[in-house]
């Protein structure tokens, strides 16, 4: 550009030089979108898969976990206090922060996995995700490798899930609480009570029914209730025939709505009368609002979930960690926990230590199942990616109302 | 600027001047230029290049590379047509009844209230007032309000004026109520600040010229507030047609009353699937900014924006 000499006329130079500086503008300008543009696409880019190296371990001089949980999902006293949590620190001196921040397994990935797919901290030291997510984290590399040599209570786990197929072995994931996916309804407002998933489409409950946004409770309790073995070999065919009748029953204006935890709320207003839900919300409902509701698991079977604690890629607190979840794995703690939340604690030896604390919760079978209860109980099978992209997007659709 | 070039002699003391001013201005807006860049082109862009992308070869769940599907917006097109649809359909009625709502309220304590300078301040207080409670918590109150136990439907039924079988919650009733209810004061401050400036002197004039009431308000009040009308209408029809929380399952819809902002939130955070999200983003915001756009030159209030 500045190759050629200017001309001598001071007018003339004067336009020229305008003229210059004008393209020189629009040009940086120009440069300066398309840079920056690159610098997104490039750092976007760079997301991809790579072996991903745990963060290191700051345990020693760093006592804290940060916790994340479920809603209602560790013991709390009237005082707000969560007392399992206050023992283990004052034990160990290990300053525990325990949020209430999984609302679902979603939504709370969506808010995590872009800090988890480069490695770093998520704000959490610990997190308790359902077996499907644990799966995807597991399959990702996002979960740290544990040591069971620091935990030795963790041998007290039942021998049924001392091998699951995302974590041969248990050494990247251990169970916090397990329950079971069945139907409950309101006993004022129907006495006669349902028995199984076909009675809920009865048309005395047009527009009363609820039913969970979590697709693996939803679709396992209707193809169940099919005649699918929903641990077994199934395909396509079993799952549309299942979303036929769900889409078919969400048309009709049957099923009144789809939600996560809130369906509670369905459930005390009285928008809902009978719906699928949770096994140990439903105890706690009642104790909240009177005796009002009753839940089982339908005879066609009900299905069976754990939550599992996971140390996420970029946690550098890994022995803290451990040291909460053996303290979680001493049977009495784990009763102690059991007594509140109501679900199934996965920890041999809790069923006598309950004893001590109530002995009727000891024989809550949704607390500690019988072979009877467990024999009603599936696991949803494990899904490949594009199948679990598949029926997520035709479950979706349902949900959305674009079926 | 252009002349100075021309003006040999005259011009250096001035284009001095300029370019003496012109680093404090740049430098006085390098904070709002650096925030539309950082907080506004790049998501902006960043949201259009997804909105391309195609899922990754042997790729896992919410893995894309990018690419130039723009069939990404047909599929989502026709895949959630109702809900586009929807999403403005009740965004229009919403604002259509907010506004009835808003306009004899705004005319009240814009010009009845003069005389009483407290009662138009108090007035205006309440008119904001619902604000200082979470409007996450007034539509959940409404939610229960609404509940098919709650003493409202139960009397309304037993009134016969509501079907035995019928109910609130999860209609498209009870979501443009909500969206109304919600935006309500969007309408009414803006239609307060023209109101207020109205000249009651040009209505006296009406009426001595033989205008009948109604001939004096569509020829005087109309066309004078039409400023407030126009900034009401779009405060209230732009983020109700992007709205997410009152026709969300958890608030005040059902499966059936999903609009937009439901479906762009399930397929960001639910489906892991951000071309598609992305690319319904993309329309709803094309989209608004054409129809903002045409009514504006129709109610021709360009200088507005």
């Amino acid at each position: 550009m500045k190759s050629k000499p200017l001309p001598a006329d001071p007018i003339i130079r004067e336009l020229v030089r305008k003229a210059q500086s004008a393209t020189m503008n629009r040009r940086a300008l120009l440069t300066g979108a398309a840079a920056g543009a690159t610098g997104l696409a490039l750092s976007a880019c760079s997301t991809g898969p790579a072996e991903l190296t745990a963060a290191p371990d700051t345990s020693a001089t760093d006592k804290l976990v940060r916790w994340d949980n479920w809603a209602l999902y560790v013991d709390v006293d009237d005082a707000g206090n969560y007392p399992t949590i206050d023992a283990f620190e004052a034990q160990t001196g290990i300053t525990v922060e325990y949020t209430e921040a999984v609302d679902d397994n979603n939504t709370y990935y969506a808010k995590v996995k872009d800090q988890l797919s480069l490695g770093r901290d998520i704000g959490a030291d610990v997190v308790c995700l359902t077996d499907w997510m644990a799966t995807r984290l597991i399959r990702f590399g996002y979960a740290q490798k544990l040591d069971r040599s620091k935990m030795p209570n963790v041998e007290n786990l039942l021998p049924s899930l001392q091998n699951v197929d995302f974590d041969p072995g248990r050494e990247l994931s251990i169970p916090w609480q397990g329950g079971f996916a069945g139907i409950c309804w309101n006993k004022e407002l129907l006495p006669g009570g349902i028995e199984s998933v076909q009675d809920l489409w009865k048309a005395d409950l047009k527009g009363r029914v609820g039913v969970l946004s979590e697709m693996r409770d939803t679709m396992g309790l209707i193809m169940l209730a099919q005649g699918v073995d929903i641990s077994g070999d199934w395909g396509d065919d079993e799952f549309n025939a299942a979303i036929d009748e769900f889409s078919k029953q969400v048309a009709d204006g049957q099923i009144r709505n789809i939600k996560g935890n809130s369906y509670k709320e369905d459930l005390v207003n009285g928008d809902t009368v009978a719906a699928i839900v949770w096994s140990g919300d439903i105890v706690q409902l009642n104790a909240e609002n009177g005796n009002k509701w009753e839940f089982i698991v339908p005879d066609d079977g009900g299905t069976l979930w754990n939550d599992n604690f996971m140390v996420p890629i970029g946690s550098g607190a890994k022995s803290n960690v451990e040291e909460m979840i053996n303290y979680y794995y001493d049977p009495e703690v784990a009763a102690e926990v059991a007594a509140y939340v109501n679900y199934i604690t996965p920890v041999v030896g809790a069923k006598e230590a309950m004893m001590a604390i109530d002995p009727e919760l000891a024989e809550n079978k949704l607390i500690f199942p019988d072979d009877e209860m467990l024999s009603k109980a599936f696991v949803f099978r494990e899904l490949d990616s594009s199948e679990e992209q598949k029926y997520n997007t035709a479950f979706q659709s349902v949900v959305l109302g674009a079926a | 600027m252009a002349f100075a070039a021309f003006s040999t002699t005259a011009a250096p003391s001035s284009s001095d001047s300029i370019k003496k001013k012109s680093p404090v201005a740049l430098l006085l807006l390098l904070p709002g230029i650096l925030y539309l860049v950082l907080f506004f082109l790049a998501p902006l862009v960043s949201l259009l290049l997804t909105s391309f992308k195609v899922p990754a070869e042997f790729g896992d769940i919410g893995e894309f590379s990018y690419a130039f599907r723009w069939e990404n917006y047909t599929d989502v097109i026709s895949a959630y047509w109702p809900h586009i649809l929807r999403s403005f359909g009740y965004a229009i009625t919403a604002t259509f009844f907010a506004l009835i709502i808003s306009y004899p309220l705004a005319y009240f304590i814009g010009v009845k209230a003069r005389r009483w300078p407290l009662l138009q301040s108090l007035a205006l207080v309440m008119v904001v007032a619902p604000f200082f409670i979470s409007f996450l918590l007034r539509t959940l109150a409404w939610k229960q309000i609404f509940s098919d136990e709650s003493f409202l439907v139960t009397s309304l039924k037993a009134m016969s004026l509501l079907a035995p079988d019928a109910h609130v919650t999860g209609t498209a009733f009870s979501v443009i109520f909500g969206l109304t209810y919600n935006f309500i004061p969007f309408m009414t401050l803006p239609l307060y600040t023209t109101l207020e400036r109205l000249d009651v002197r040009y209505l006296e004039a009406g009426s001595d010229l033989y205008a009948s009431p109604f001939h004096v308000f569509r020829k005087v009040t109309i066309p004078l507030s039409m400023p407030g009308i126009v900034a009401g209408t779009l405060l209230t029809f732009i983020p109700a047609a992007g709205d997410y929380i009152n026709a969300s399952r958890e608030f005040l819809g059902g499966t059936g009353t999903q609009m937009m902002g439901n479906v762009i939130e399930a397929n960001f955070l639910v489906l892991q699937n951000f071309p598609a999200g992305a690319a319904l983003s993309i329309i709803l915001m094309s989209a608004i900014l054409v129809m903002v756009s045409f009514y504006v030159k129709k109610s021709g209030t360009e200088d507005l924006l």
